[in-house]
């Protein structure tokens, strides 16, 4: 099977052991990679460079289209990118309030991409925004409401509605499940796993949280101080880590 | 001195059309790059003006960049001749250009605007100027400015339509009666400055040169003559015009932009042209016929 994405050599600091450096990488498709690490390790650093957000100091991004062959990221125009970005990929903020637009309704949120790819039917969109809501577990009657009206756990499934709407091959997630309470986590999670599976999604979702990752993750990269320490097979890493740090990491969650 | 100074009609001090030369030149160096990429947004130095933004000074600076000595100015506000707008601008131009000015569109080279295009069609060789207040069409849904240029330049134009899926969501139909969104030339997304939706059809491929500017935003943009312009719309929802089961009550236009009038205290209301020339002229025709 070929690589969906090939990352070779990424770096982009901030300062020294700020940011990330010396990523690689490569992910399959239908593959979910989890991005574990304490805070300020470039968790997130990397997921921004990586969904073609910032550009890398050094390395590369390719990205292996299913029509166009190999792109390599960074040397695409910008245009290529947006509109990778808004077709083929997508991108789930940990505040849903930064990947919506608040101030229209859930329906159009949902249409937007569609509209970009120059869907000009109303009631094709319109059927979109019902199918979707109800796949994420929103009443289609609330299609009309702005997002501002939903519950956070709502915001955040809607969010995924409008980035899944496109059917991308490559979703980039940042910490779905912060700032959720534990039930509404674990209703969000359940529904995610079900959509990956169910959509055949290569994910790649940066989390603190060991519960997200050993649920949803086929592989995870431990990141500590901007590098990669320690990379393998979920389960593996989680119960046998060989790294201090993943040790560390590992034994750190409350056992019950 | 000329003899136009002591005709005692123009104001001595001031400098032909009130800006100064260079100011003049750079402003039309701006609008010709605008003509050349039609309704691309040019921005230009924008000079303080004897009015307050959000009165028309674009478009007295725009006027005050193309008027010519032999130029015949026509003023509207909101399609009126006759109001305070209208009259201020076209007495500020007498008075610092001593040009001609004109009630009659067919007479004028020059129609500086606030919101509406004359009924009577215009022609090729005259220049229609209009006062825009914001002229971004993607502000309403993306207030940063760099974001915007780039959606622009690189034909990113999705959101555009989120604006009439809301209307049709919230309405049922396209709500939006002015600044209605037009695509210029099969690439760029221009406002048409808040000219109702009715006057839409008469931006494409009129022979007119249209030209754009936002004093306060300090943007120009501009439609050469012959240029296409097409309103946004949906397959399912159509652009549509606005209609009156009303005719006006001085002309019995029923082709024309009406407004509506409340003229008593118990609420009667009448429906009258907008376009003050266009009634009037057809006011008297009919008057010499009967």
């Amino acid at each position: 099977m070929r690589a969906l994405l090939s990352v070779r050599d990424l770096t982009l600091l901030y300062g020294p052991e700020q940011g990330c450096q010396g990523v690689n990488f490569d992910l399959y498709p239908g593959e979910v990679l989890g991005i574990v690490g304490e805070s300020g390790s470039g968790k997130s650093t990397l997921l921004s460079v990586l969904a073609g957000r910032h550009t890398p100091d050094v390395g590369q991004v390719i990205y292996h289209c299913p029509d166009n062959g190999a792109l390599n990221l960074y040397q695409a125009s910008e245009a290529r990118r947006r509109s990778l970005l808004r077709t083929e990929w997508g991108f789930v903020e940990q505040n849903p309030r930064d990947g919506l637009r608040m101030n229209v309704s859930a329906g159009a949120n949902i249409g937007e991409r569609l509209m970009a790819q120059g869907v000009r039917h109303y009631g094709q969109l319109r059927q979109a925004g019902l199918q979707w809501l109800k796949q994420v577990e929103i009443d289609p009657a609330r299609i009309d409401d702005l997002p501002r009206t939903f519950s956070g756990g709502m915001q955040q499934r809607l969010q995924i509605a409008r980035n899944l709407v496109s059917s991308p091959r490559l979703i980039f997630m940042d910490e779905p499940t912060g700032g959720l309470d534990v039930s509404v986590q674990a209703q969000l999670l359940d529904l995610l796993r079900g959509l990956v599976r169910e959509l055949q999604l290569a994910v790649i979702i940066v989390t603190h949280d060991l519960a997200v990752a050993r649920l949803l993750a086929d592989r995870l990269m431990v990141m500590r101080r901007s590098r990669v320490v320690e990379a393998g097979l979920t389960d593996q890493i989680l119960d046998d880590p060989q790294h201090a740090y993943s040790q560390l990491l590992v034994s750190s969650v409350l056992q019950t | 001195m000329s003899a136009r100074l002591e005709s005692g009609s123009l104001e001595a001090g001031y400098n032909f059309a009130y800006l100064d030369e260079q100011t003049k030149r750079s402003l039309r160096r701006g609008l010709l790059k605008a003509v050349a990429i039609p309704g691309f947004q040019v921005p230009f130095g924008g000079r303080e003006m004897p009015l307050p933004y959000g009165w028309g000074t674009g478009g007295m600076q725009v006027t005050a960049a193309v008027l010519g000595q032999d130029d015949v100015l026509k003023v509207i506000d909101q399609g009126a001749d006759d109001t305070t707008n209208a009259v201020s601008i076209r007495r500020f131009f007498q008075r610092t250009a001593g040009v001609k000015t004109t009630l009659r569109t067919e007479e004028a080279t020059i129609i500086q605007t606030r919101h509406r295009i004359p009924e009577t069609p215009l022609r090729s060789g005259q220049i229609m100027v209009y006062q825009v207040p914001i002229p971004e069409p993607l502000r309403f849904i993306e207030p940063s400015d760099s974001e915007t240029r780039a959606m622009h330049a690189l034909n990113d134009y999705g959101v555009m339509h989120v604006k009439l899926y809301e209307d049709i969501a919230t309405y049922g139909h396209i709500a939006t009666t002015y600044a209605y969104p037009v695509l210029v030339n099969q690439r760029y997304v221009m406002d048409p400055s808040p000219i109702p939706k009715f006057d839409n059809p008469k931006l494409n491929m009129s022979p007119a040169l249209m030209l754009f500017g936002a004093g306060r935003e300090k943007r120009l943009y501009a439609l050469p003559p012959y240029t296409q312009v097409t309103s946004l719309d949906f397959e399912d929802h159509p652009f549509e015009l606005p209609r009156w089961d009303q005719s006006c009550a001085f002309c019995g236009s029923h082709e024309s932009y009406l407004d509506e009038l409340i003229v008593d205290d118990s609420g009667t209301r009448q429906f009258v042209c907008s376009d003050t020339d266009y009634c009037s002229q057809r006011s008297a025709q009919q008057e010499a016929t009967a």
